[in-house]
């Protein structure tokens, strides 16, 4: 009969109506911004920096090894490698990017930075709602606007962030266990080496 | 958006010769037109409402992505192949990785292959979804088929944005395997999604698959004879809805897919109510594929550890890979000097292969059915033009 | 389905074609047959038609861009030197033509093997640029190798509608020429490196701002 098949179709339609009442399967309307989805853990959008500790400034993770800059494939970061170096959080001396700016405007948040970065030290943003008023300068992001905590870095991806913490401890552990054994070998060295002059020294007296 | 107000962009009356018979009417459709799907113009000719000419005109999108592959980095264009086929993400850093495992044979592990085999069907799902959404949408059943279209798509983009960070440009297959591994619960999450997959389709053909409008206006609409597409090289659902069996993924067996079951559907007439049909049951086919698929999924890495991503550097040479993305055939040609950047990088569209046919589709049919050839084709022009 | 015999197949069947393999070193092991223009159509219709090659689906058409090289030769020249002719040696540097190149990517959806690939070369880059359209024996060809003469500007005698398709009519160059370089009218958007920030400010130097 012609017809049947629209009413059959009409009928599924009703159905799908009616059981919007009863199923949040059928309605998946969500009234943004004052409800939310919850948030995705691997979500991406744009990087930003960590840091260790309270102060941006000291903490940075980032040596400014350009490593970064060069694998962006639009080539959105730029960075200004610092003539001197700081003591990063664990207490070593690194060099430090003095300027370091990622224009979101060219970034298309493909995360080729936060892999290439051997120090952990870039990562991705979560935050989506960063519309501005002014296309050039507020979508320029300087080091100050990158930097984040390595808090909130565990915040937006904890699984993530956990073993990369587990790592670089690993790796600190590492470090510490290597210079104190080169201390102690140079403890020991020194504590043979003065020795004969010390036979010496009492010779002299 | 009804689909017979189409065209009323510029049109010059020609002056008629004989008394007003045979007088045609040139008609500019888009670029900025809704059925086009973005920014793509048919020149067409009409005699009436009949079709006499079309001629597409391409190029709005183009930002010559092959060019910009040259300047980059092996691992670098992998981002940009994301915007190809934007839809489709996935497939087509499949396609890309595998050209760039061809050419510097790099195997794949075990565990990869079915990341990129389950990744790689949810992507046909998704895609083949929309496109009957947006068919539907085109023949002006405004909104109903869309939007449970993607609310089932939605669906799988939440698992491909868990998976690999993003929805749409996910970024996600590295040469020599993938880039994420499976979070925790990730499995069982799209197990469920695949079983409830048949559900839908069977509600979408209750709603429409017997509707007589539907098959009035599809039925016997821009036929596709079998000879002509092998003749101009259609691939993909259009070629299959012709009629001929040809699927690369059943040819070539790249990836691991002789280990699957599955069948390939076939279309009889070649006209826009068999493609519409033949995607359904693809769908239903990618479901087979991801049940088998994700019941043995074996554990093991995921990348292949000789493999360097920076400063990868592959031999001299050239090679050419394909595979069968939800659009059709979508292949890689890439040439190597042994430097870091390419020498030489193609995309091998399946967008733009299928749309050529669109003339010969149209001719003689009515100016509304234009728009319902059209969003049977699938085409997205970010592929197209490149 | 080895290139060899196909070759030897060609050259029983088409009199007068010269082929020549072009060896490809990568993993991949796909060698390509360099066809003369010539006969380049019999060649591919006898492809097409043969019943057991039937290779019917012309899938990937493209264009490779080999600009000619600097090759710097020693030779031996006689010169006076001091009142003595001396034999001496010098660097000679000649410029090769280089040429254009399409590649064919050929399947066979009755068989279902390939891909058999076959070049084709053009004798310069500046005006013996002609290539004769495969598209009589598959249309596939046709958009793909108008693309070609869009992008590389090979000319396909033969072709039935060999416009521009990407870039738009008035366009005078080939884009993906490898010695195409841009034309600087375009609006830059101050992205903060060094590159593109030079250009951009030399730009807005040069035009006054604008
Ligand atoms: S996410 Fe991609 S585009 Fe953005 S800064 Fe990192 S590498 Fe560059
Ligand atoms: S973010 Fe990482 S890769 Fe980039 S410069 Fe800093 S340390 Fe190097």
């Amino acid at each position: 009969m012609l017809g049947e098949g629209i009413v059959k179709g009409l009928a599924e339609t009703a159905r799908n109506f009616l059981g919007s009442y009863v199923s949040k399967d059928r309605l998946t309307t969500v009234q943004y911004p004052e409800e939310r989805l919850p948030q995705i853990e691997a979500a991406r959008n744009f990087p930003f920096l960590v840091y260790d500790g309270e102060d941006w400034q000291q903490g940075m993770r980032c040596v400014s090894c350009l490593i970064c800059e060069k694998e962006c494939p639009p080539k959105c970061i730029s960075i200004e490698k610092s003539k001197d170096k700081k003591l990063d959080a664990s207490g070593k001396p690194q060099f430090y990017p003095t300027v370091f700016n990622i224009d979101v405007s060219v970034c298309m948040s493909c995360q080729i930075c936060v892999e290439v970065c051997p120090f952990d030290a870039i990562k991705m943003d979560v935050d989506f709602e960063l519309s501005t008023k002014d296309r050039f300068g507020d979508l320029l992001w300087n080091k100050e606007r990158l930097s984040k905590s390595n808090e909130y870095y565990r915040e937006i991806h904890p699984t993530e962030a956990a073993a990369v913490d587990a790592q670089l401890a690993e790796e600190r552990a590492k470090l510490e266990a290597k210079s104190k054994l080169a201390a102690e070998a140079k403890a020991a060295a020194a504590a043979t080496v003065p020795a004969q002059p010390a036979v010496g020294a009492t010779a002299e007296k | 958006m009804s689909a017979t107000t189409a065209a009323t962009a510029h049109f010059t009356p020609k002056p008629s010769t004989d008394g007003g018979e045979g007088q045609l009417l040139e008609v500019s459709m888009g670029p900025q037109h809704p059925s086009t799907h973005g920014v793509f113009r048919m020149d067409v000719a009409l005699d009436g409402e009949r079709v006499v000419k079309l001629k597409p005109v391409f190029g709005y999108l183009h930002r010559n992505h092959e060019k910009i592959a040259e300047t980059e980095t092996y691992l670098g264009s992998m981002p940009y192949t994301d915007r190809l086929d934007y839809l489709c993400s996935i497939t087509n850093n499949w396609a890309y990785a595998l050209a760039v495992e061809k050419l510097a044979g790099i195997q794949v592990p075990e565990r990869a292959e079915y990341l990129r085999v389950i990744t790689g069907e949810l992507t046909r799902l998704q895609n083949h979804t929309s496109v009957i959404g947006f068919l539907l949408q085109d023949m002006g059943a405004s909104g109903t088929p869309l939007m449970y279209a993607f609310r089932e798509r939605e669906k799988v983009l939440d698992l491909f944005e868990s998976l690999t960070g993003s929805r749409m440009m996910c970024n996600y297959m590295r040469f020599g395997g993938c880039r994420a591994d499976m979070p925790a619960g990730w499995l069982q999450q799209a197990q469920k999604v695949v079983e409830a997959f048949p559900r839908f389709l069977d509600e979408f053909e209750r709603l429409l698959s017997g509707n007589e409008i539907l098959m009035a206006r599809t039925q016997g609409v821009g036929v596709l004879s079998k000879e002509l597409a092998v003749d101009a090289g259609i691939t993909g659902p259009m070629l299959r809805g012709s009629g001929v069996n040809y699927d690369i993924r059943k040819v070539d067996k790249y990836g691991i897919y002789e280990r699957f079951s599955f069948k390939v559907p076939l279309g009889e007439h070649g006209d826009v109510y068999d493609r519409y049909m033949v995607r359904l049951l693809e769908m239903r086919e990618s479901v087979k594929i991801l049940q088998q698929a994700m019941r043995d999924v074996p554990p093991g890495p995921i990348m292949d550890a000789k493999t360097k991503l920076r400063g990868f550097r592959p031999k001299a040479g050239e090679a050419y890979g394909r595979i069968e993305s939800p659009k059709g055939e979508l292949g890689f040609y890439l040439i190597s000097d042994g430097s870091p950047n390419p020498y030489r990088y193609r995309v091998r569209p399946p967008s733009l292969v299928n749309l050529t046919v669109l003339e010969d589709m149209c001719l003689g049919q009515n100016v509304a059915d234009i728009v319902v050839i059209l969003g049977s084709i699938d085409f997205i022009l970010g592929e197209v033009d490149r | 389905m080895n290139l060899e015999t196909i070759k030897s197949e060609i050259e029983a069947n088409v009199p007068g074609c010269r082929l020549e393999i072009v060896p490809n070193n990568s993993p991949s092991g796909q060698h390509s047959l360099l066809i003369d223009s010539e006969t380049a159509l019999t060649v591919a219709r006898f492809l097409r038609d043969a019943a057991h090659l039937r290779f019917d689906y012309c899938s990937n058409v493209t264009g490779i861009d080999w600009p000619g090289k600097e090759i710097s030769e020693k030779v031996k020249i006689k010169k006076i030197l001091d009142g003595v002719e001396q034999e001496v040696e010098e660097i000679q540097k000649t410029q090769s033509a280089g040429h254009l190149e399409a590649v064919y990517h050929l399947y066979s959806m009755e068989k279902k093997h390939g891909p058999v690939i076959l070049r084709m070369r053009t004798e310069d880059r500046a005006d013996r640029i002609h290539l004769p359209s495969l598209t009589p024996i598959w249309r596939s060809a046709e958009f793909q190798e108008r693309e070609i003469f869009d992008l590389y500007g090979i000319v396909f005698d033969g072709h039935p509608d060999l416009r521009r398709i990407l870039m738009w009519d008035g366009f005078e160059d080939h884009p993906m020429r490898r010695d195409y370089v841009e034309p600087d009218d375009y609006e830059y958007e101050p992205t903060p490196h060094d590159a593109v920030l030079q250009k951009a400010k030399q730009h807005l130097s040069e035009t006054g701002g604008r």
